[in-house]
């Protein structure tokens, strides 16, 4: 019944009497177990209206969560689908149809004419594949449970869920075309809080929430399965950063076997624990920031006292009187800041109508389905019940408006899955928008450090200039000032040392939002046009199939036009 | 959009305007217009001017315009089903205390074309159009309609009529009580699925009816939602500026546009398909009522005979013991015989009618519905067609900016 439903050669013998009613609610009305989500709770509005437009879309390729979210399955030989999304399926042969038809007059069975597939999808995708041969394809399937391997008292209290991610790549940096391996949720926090102390100032994609409340409220199969959706996203738009996708832990998260090879995150807690037993010794001496740590921003350390000093020298530029020593001076970037945020306020509006508007399509073709089902009922009736001619010619009308019904349901259901993957660019940039905020803080933050160290060695040389003013008052010298006074001198230099540390990073950073926003302006010009055109082709593509539909019954019923209005 | 006045003259030839008539034809044609709200707040009403253009002889003369409302076609189509017990009498609109507040112009346009549909159908009737309350309503003076009006207290028409009505439900819980399983009622096979044939019809009918009317709802909602992205994009594309705003202003524009196009749609689709469709629902109901006035026709009919036979048996008891009042009661049996000889003639005259306005019944639905769906599907592919042109013009913009 599902391929019938999807081979458009069949529709024309399609005949809704011949089946069971029960078979017909299940074409218009079936509910799917399938959810769909997506990452950072910015979506979650967006993610309610998806996931039932996956319950409803049962017999079409997930639009989130297929292989072909990259390009179009039949497109593309290299990629075979991990077995689950072979469930439901027919590749897009309708779908291309659809598209195709209208825009190239003829029909493509299978697969798709590469010169238009940037049109096909709507995707952030294509994009990147049209322009280097270069390709790194990720798939995340097959979660398992798995137990740790510790003495717990109770049993079971340490179970985890491992997905397999699957790579397949011809970028040299990996050094083998196909590989696969097993990594837990936790390893994924792990790679995205490495890759965001490493590459300070760029745009990098958020991770998926941890959700823990969530996964206790849902069936652990939806949960597990909503979380293989999220990462697969994720570990996408990895893949698909320019920088990011080259990068030491992101080649070692997806190649190294066993145990990842990262640090671990710690927790707030033993931070902050941590920080607390290093505090009295920093308090007591002259404490430095180490340079190694000057490059890291001081509120995910374990200092303490940087924090707070840093905390302080914000206050005081929120603040206090005077100016800091060093400003964000760079007017374009922040005429650049402004206009993100502009943007971001547009591109939310947008992608909050988009949804209404999915919405509003998916509801149309619900209830064309079920007027078509109860006309179909109702010409049943009739047939069953004909005593006379006039009441079968009615039944045989109706049955044309019935079956009309019932297909303009089914395009409009077809027409809305695709309208949601091209439409899904505004929320893919709306994620983004995270991922350059991000970026700013970064990039304030370091400002903060350059700020805290350069007050601070202004602090430091003017206690220098007091102590040597009042030992040089004493004849003689004084030992113990002029120990002291090494120590101060000591400290000074390596506080310099920090400080220009802090302001290399702090123009590296710079330098990383600057080529970011380049890209981001770039990319995001190609993607909202493969947005736009994707959806208006398909909009056409439908509404003529639609038409079609309904021209028929027109025809049919012609001899009930009036001769006079 | 349809008018049904245009489809009953494909029907009964004898209603077509005057012009295209030779003068020996008997014709009449009414036609419901104008419709003027009157009156203020809870008191407010919509009057029509029904015009009447008739040859009978029985009217006072050629043309004749009278101003009437709404409770005056009620009191029509009760005297109606009052007087032709067996005749389909077509559907009123509902009475809809609620919507009447609002007076929107859809809700009155929607009014006055089945007003219009109603008086119509009564026209072109061969045996309604005959009718002396039909001539009133046409003719009568304002004051005159209103007096005949007053007299219809809502559901209860006449105290008489209120007796009857308990009378009816007193003999149903006798029978109870008395024992007797069921009501009296006909063994006629044929009858009995013509009944059930209503009553499913009914339901299957509302079911539609239903999903017509969510369907323009979701019109109105589509072309909503339209309007909004429309302009969510438009001011993206002003955020955007250069070539790829230019497209997203574009977008927006039509995506207003079509809005446009489906709030029109659905006002289309409520006026040819979803009151078409409660129309339907409306005639079976109105079928609904003539089955009951069967039933009690039939009723009547059994019971007028039994009193009479134990009359009968009474009677020769008394002739027997030569009494006094043996002319009494002869007298009384004539009188229960000819009433019984009328009951039984108002049933059979009922079943006759009947069945001649089941088979005039499904060919008109048959009619009817054929219009109604032909307009739906006009409307849905002209949407549709629309909808495709509009955004097919936007393509080229769209491949001008790529290649820039």
């Amino acid at each position: 019944m599902m391929d019938s439903e999807n081979n458009n050669t069949s529709e024309e013998h399609f005949h809704p009497l011949s089946e069971s009613n029960d078979e017909l609610e299940n074409l218009i009305l079936h509910e799917k177990n399938e959810n769909d989500s997506l990452t950072s709770k910015s979506y979650s509005n967006y993610r309610s209206v998806m996931s039932t437009l996956s319950d409803s879309n049962n017999s079409h390729n997930h639009p989130l969560s297929s292989p072909s979210f990259v390009s179009p399955v039949d497109s593309d030989p290299l990629l075979s689908p991990p077995q689950h999304h072979r469930e439901f399926q027919n590749p897009n042969s309708p779908n291309a149809d659809a598209i195709f038809t209208s825009f190239d007059g003829e029909t493509s069975s299978n697969g798709v004419n590469t010169p238009t597939r940037s049109f096909s999808d709507g995707g952030v995708f294509s994009r990147s594949e049209s322009l280097n041969s270069e390709y790194l394809r990720i798939t995340v399937s097959n979660p398992v449970k798995e137990q740790e391997n510790s003495n717990s008292i109770v049993p079971g209290s340490n179970s985890y869920v491992t997905y397999l991610i699957t790579t397949r790549t011809n970028l040299q940096e990996f050094g083998g075309n196909e590989f696969g391996v097993r990594r837990r949720f936790k390893d994924v926090v792990t790679l995205s809080d490495r890759l965001s102390e490493a590459y300070r100032g760029f745009f990098i994609p958020p991770r998926p929430d941890k959700s823990i409340v969530e996964s206790q409220v849902m069936q652990k199969q939806e949960f597990v399965e909503q979380r293989r959706v999220s990462l697969e996203k994720y570990l996408r738009r990895l893949a698909d950063h320019p920088v990011i996708r080259k990068s030491d832990e992101f080649r070692v998260f997806l190649q190294v076997q066993g145990k990842l090879p990262l640090v671990g995150s710690t927790d707030v807690a033993s931070r902050v624990l941590d920080g607390a037993v290093k505090l009295p010794k920093q308090l007591m001496g002259e404490s430095v920031i180490a340079p190694s740590e000057v490059v890291q921003p001081a509120k995910g350390g374990r200092d303490l006292l940087r924090l707070f000093k840093e905390l302080k020298q914000s206050m005081a530029n929120d603040w206090g009187g005077s100016k800091p020593l060093v400003v964000e001076e760079d007017k374009e970037f922040l005429a650049k800041k402004e206009r993100v945020h502009e943007l971001e306020q547009q591109i939310n509006g947008a992608s909050q109508q988009a949804e209404s508007l999915v919405k509003a399509q998916q509801d149309m073709g619900e209830t064309m389905g079920e007027l078509g089902l109860a006309f179909i009922k109702l010409t049943k009736f009739e047939n069953e019940e004909a005593v006379s001619e006039s009441q079968r010619v009615r039944a045989t009308d109706m049955k044309g408006v019935a079956t009309a019904a019932v297909k303009a349901s089914r395009l409009f259901r077809e027409l809305n899955s695709q309208t949601v993957k091209h439409l899904d660019t505004l929320h893919e940039y709306l994620g983004l928008m995270l991922a350059v905020h991000s970026a700013f803080t970064d990039r304030t933050n370091a400002l903060l450090t350059v700020q805290t160290l350069l007050s601070e060695l202004s602090s430091l040389q003017s206690r220098a200039e007091k102590l040597e003013a009042a030992s040089s008052k004493i004849f003689g010298g004084d030992k113990s000032r002029t120990r002291k006074l090494e120590e101060l001198q000591d400290t000074i230099r390596a506080t310099e040392d920090a400080k220009n540390v802090a302001i290399r990073e702090y123009e590296r950073i710079k330098e990383n939002n600057r080529s970011e926003l380049e890209r981001l302006d770039r990319e995001r010009q190609a993607d909202f046009l493969n947005m736009l055109k994707g959806f208006v082709v398909n909009q056409v593509g439908y509404a003529e199939k639609i038409a079609n539909v309904w021209t028929k019954v027109v025809e049919d019923t012609s001899g009930y036009a009036k001769e006079s209005t | 959009m349809v008018n049904f006045e245009g489809m009953e003259q494909q029907r009964s030839s004898s209603s077509l305007s005057p012009r295209s008539q030779s003068s020996s034809q008997p014709f009449l044609s009414v036609s419901v217009t104008d419709p003027v709200k009157l009156g203020n707040g809870v008191q407010a009403y919509i009057s029509y001017r029904v015009i009447t253009k008739t040859n009978f002889t029985e009217y006072q003369g050629p043309e004749k315009i009278v101003i009437r409302r709404y409770s005056d076609f009620v009191w029509l189509r009760d005297r109606l089903f009052e007087k032709f017990k067996g005749i389909f009498i077509p559907p009123l609109p509902e009475k809809s205390a609620v919507e009447k507040f609002r007076f929107s112009a859809e809700f009155i346009e929607m009014r006055r074309q089945a007003l219009d549909v109603f008086v119509n159908r009564i026209a072109s009737h061969h045996e309604l159009r005959q009718s002396e309350d039909l001539r009133t309503f046409l003719q009568a003076e304002e004051e005159t309609m209103e007096r005949l009006r007053s007299h219809e207290t809502g559901i209860f028409k006449k105290p008489s009529d209120l007796m009857q009505i308990f009378k009816d439900v007193q003999s149903r819980v006798s029978d109870v009580v008395l024992g007797k399983e069921k009501p009296v009622e006909e063994s006629d096979a044929e009858y009995e699925k013509l009944k059930h044939y209503i009553f499913e019809l009914e339901n299957h009918l509302a079911e539609a009816q239903k999903h017509a009317y969510r369907l323009v709802k979701r019109h109105r909602e589509l072309g909503q939602s339209l309007s909004d992205f429309g302009k969510a994009v438009k001011l993206l594309g002003a955020s955007e500026g250069n070539a790829l705003g230019k497209a997203f202003s574009e977008l927006g524009m039509k995506s207003e546009i079509l809005s446009v196009k489906l709030q029109n749609e659905a006002h289309q689709l409520l006026l040819n398909f979803e009151e078409p469709l409660k129309d339907y629902v409306r005639a079976v109901q109105s079928i609904k009522a003539t089955i009951a006035e069967r039933a009690n026709a039939f009723r009547r009919q059994c019971e007028l005979a039994e009193t009479m036979k134990l009359k009968e048996i009474n009677l020769d008891k008394l002739m027997l013991i030569r009494s006094e009042k043996v002319a009494e009661a002869e007298r009384e049996y004539h009188e229960l015989k000819a009433e019984s000889e009328q009951a039984t003639k108002t049933f059979e005259t009922i079943v006759k009618l009947m069945s001649e306005e089941i088979g005039r019944f499904q060919e008109q639905k048959t009619l009817d519905m054929g219009i109604a769906f032909h307009e739906f599907a006009k409307g849905q592919a002209r949407l549709a067609n629309g909808i495709a042109d509009a955004w097919r013009s936007l393509l080229p913009k769209l491949e001008a900016c790529s290649s820039s």
